[in-house]
């Protein structure tokens, strides 16, 4: 029984391994580790690039970088879901953080939120059905003084309200269709 | 590189100034406004006007008044032009040669700015962040040279002592004992940390510090790692703050090619070097021995202390652990002295704070003030009150671990001691102006929601307490709840509060104690008539008396 779980574990990492050789992005992975000497407590600079490159941490790519860094994979996989800034699913085209720091939040950020859940008919930290939007909140990306603020698709965008918010979100299905 | 070195980049970087300055804001406030191609239109505008041998426009860090940007100031006119656009740019130029500008100004005598104190904000605004020349010209590096060449380890840190400077992390706790520690631990290896985690929401102090000076934080880190005598640091930041991460990242490069980062600075035997490492978005992170934790590349769970990290801290070494703002007062403390920094602030509280201004007022952005400063001064004064004739009801200070100061109790001075009386702390810096239209009730459950949230789940009262207390605001917001469950919440606010094994869990009930203790009216208006809620309320009692008879 050990001896089953232990092959298909070592299945699943050389599978792993395989897919990695054919990817060009695995390489400047590996290179970006090698940059940090492959130090186990520089988990968290690796993932950062993994993420960067591959758009999100899906099960191949944790158990790359654990091999690699010859961690348990079970560390790797904890580090990913400890922390709000790595997901595992994929996410959409476009993304859309709306920030909800307390300055943002009393000066109505929760009624943007509400109006694009409502637009887009998906909930904070999901993707809509056609892979469009995907929509974030954050807690606070420390640009209270130009609150509430919005990031669509990295650009923070000042002064927003309810309706801006829908209008950007309508224009990026208009530009895609 | 020596000191003459120093002095020479000083001379030519003064000598190169031309008669008129444009500066331009450029951190993340003014830049989301689209403050780059306000500076890349002023470029060419001065260019087209052929006035480069007699302007420079410098694009610069914070100059703090954030609601009014894209900010631009001219000197020596001394004047301060808000919301400038790209298309704004000739009429600017050609304002500086007598013309006329249809572009808004502001008075930068005015109250906002007048009554500002600057020690850490300084060069914000006014030195160029991504060139280490701008940041020496402005007498940078002057105070590491002087440490390391004229003054013993334990000399360093008795000047710390003196100064009564602490830690501007939230605490409070004096930075020169804390150094003390450290230095006084065995180990052949320590460790300093910068923590630069600001996950507080609704303050910016920390980014603004970084993007506008990081080598003045640089340049504090190190003396104090000479006081210590560590040689590795750390700046931990947070991933949501990419421009300061730039533009730390440049800052560390340029000090590392000039000598003043690395082996044998200054020629001396003392050898530093810094590292950055990117948060990935946790609020316990903050939390010392849980930032050091993620620096070692785990999941950021604190651990009971002590021991405490100056004994036992980064990899089991002693490791001294301050914040940006702390570091960013270092070098000004040893430039001016001990007794210049004692002699500012109130009481048992030295220097200047920084403040992020924010919500309903009308002037929002950054503001340093001397300690001891009443917060009416902050917020009428200053702030300018309420927009659109609003009324101010409160002010929120210490963000998720702080509380709700009521409009009548605003005549306190801030400083470290007066804010505990009133049940808030100073915090890192976040202060956010709330007027008639905000219902404290949901302020409080919205901080419950964070620290919920944000609970790593390593303990029981922080992991189940939060979501319990999370739950019975909610149900007083939903008009269900009754007498016995705001009990109930005064009791787990209570056992959360004393039981928690980190800060965030102990500080978790604050903004639902203080705004329980200034607005308890807001509360029980909310509440039911005991045993009068609807059917199916979730009252055990109420659902169990009908099988009972």
């Amino acid at each position: 029984m050990i001896a089953t779980v232990a092959r298909k574990k070592q299945g699943r990492l050389s599978a792993a391994l395989d897919h990695a050789s054919g990817d060009k992005r695995f390489k400047i992975l590996e290179a970006h580790m090698k940059k940090l000497q492959f130090r186990q407590d520089a988990l968290i600079e690796m993932l950062h690039k993994a993420q960067e490159l591959f758009g999100c941490l899906e099960d191949d790519l944790l158990l790359f970088v654990a091999s690699k860094l010859k961690l348990p994979p079970s560390r790797v996989y904890g580090v990913a879901t400890f922390y709000h800034f790595f997901t595992l699913k994929p996410q959409g085209r476009h993304t859309c953080v709306v920030c909800m720091g307390t300055a943002c939040y009393v000066k109505g950020a929760d009624k943007i939120l509400a109006a694009i859940e409502e637009q887009t008919k998906i909930k904070p930290g999901e993707t809509t059905p056609d892979n469009q939007v995907s929509l974030l909140t954050a807690r606070c990306i420390g640009a209270c003084g130009i609150a509430p603020a919005v990031v669509y698709d990295s650009v923070v965008t000042p002064r927003q309200t309810a309706g801006a918010a829908v209008d950007q979100i309508r224009k990026w299905g208009q530009h895609d269709s | 590189m020596i000191h003459n070195d120093l002095l020479q980049i000083k001379a030519r970087e003064l000598a190169g100034r031309k008669k008129i300055t444009l500066r331009c804001c450029m951190a993340a406030g003014c830049m989301s406004s689209g403050a780059r191609s306000v500076k890349e239109q002023l470029d060419k505008a001065v260019a087209e006007a052929g006035l480069q041998d007699q302007v420079e426009v410098r694009g610069v860090g914070c100059m703090k008044l954030c609601c009014e940007g894209p900010l631009v100031q001219a000197d020596p006119q001394n004047a301060l032009y808000i919301k400038v656009t790209p298309e704004n740019a000739p009429s600017l130029v050609a304002a500086l040669q007598g013309g006329k500008t249809g572009v808004a100004q502001t008075d930068p005598d005015a109250a906002f700015f007048k009554r500002q104190l600057f020690i850490v904000l300084a060069n914000s605004g006014v030195i160029d962040p991504e060139r280490i020349e701008s940041y020496i010209a402005a007498d940078g590096y002057e105070a590491l040279h002087e440490v390391l060449n004229e003054m013993a380890p334990k000399d360093v840190v008795a000047v710390m002592v003196q100064s009564g400077l602490r830690g501007r992390g939230g605490a409070g706790f004096p930075t020169g004992l804390k150094w003390g520690t450290v230095a006084k631990s065995p180990g052949a290896k320590k460790y300093v940390i910068c923590n630069a985690d600001e996950g507080d929401p609704g303050a910016f102090m920390d980014r603004s510090v970084l993007e506008s000076d990081p080598h003045c934080v640089l340049e504090g880190m190190a003396i104090a790692a000479y006081a210590v005598g560590a040689d590795q640091g750390f700046i931990y930041v947070r991933a949501e703050y990419p421009l300061a991460i730039s533009r730390l990242q440049i800052a560390i490069k340029q000090a590392k090619q000039m000598g003043l980062l690395g082996a044998s600075i200054f020629e001396s035997p003392f050898s530093f070097n810094v590292d950055l490492r990117i948060g990935a978005g946790a609020f316990v992170c903050g939390e010392e021995t849980a930032l050091m934790a993620s620096v070692e590349g785990k999941r950021g769970t604190p651990r009971p202390r002590p021991p405490f990290p100056a004994e036992s801290g980064l990899w089991g070494s002693p490791t001294l652990i301050n914040n940006v703002e702390t570091f960013a007062n270092v070098p000004p403390i040893y430039r001016r002295g001990a007794e210049w920094f004692a002699g500012i602030g109130a009481g048992k509280s030295k220097g200047t704070k920084v403040f992020a201004l924010a919500g309903k007022i009308k002037n929002t952005g950054l503001i340093e003030v001397p300690m001891g400063t009443p917060l009416s001064a902050i917020v009428e004064e200053m702030g300018g009150g309420a927009p659109n004739g609003g009324q101010i009801k409160a002010v929120q200070t210490g963000g998720p671990s702080g509380g709700c100061i009521p409009a009548r109790h605003l005549d306190t001075p801030v400083d470290y001691e007066s804010l505990g009386k009133l049940g808030s702390i100073m915090g890192s810096g976040g202060m956010i102006v709330m007027d008639d239209q905000t219902n404290m009730v949901e302020i409080a459950r919205f901080f419950m929601e964070f620290c919920m949230d944000e609970s790593c789940g390593k303990c029981a009262p922080c992991r189940a307490g939060t979501v319990q207390m999370h739950h019975l605001l909610d149900k007083i917001i939903r008009r269900q709840a009754t007498a016995s469950d705001l009990a109930k919440l005064e009791e787990l606010c209570d056992m959360v509060k004393n039981t928690s094994l980190c800060g965030l869990g102990q500080t978790a009930p604050n903004p639902t104690l203080s705004t329980l203790r200034f607005f308890r009216h807001e509360y029980e208006e909310l509440l039911q008539a005991d045993f009068a809620g609807p059917p199916g309320s979730g009252d055990l009692n109420h659902q169990r008396a009908p099988a009972a008879t």
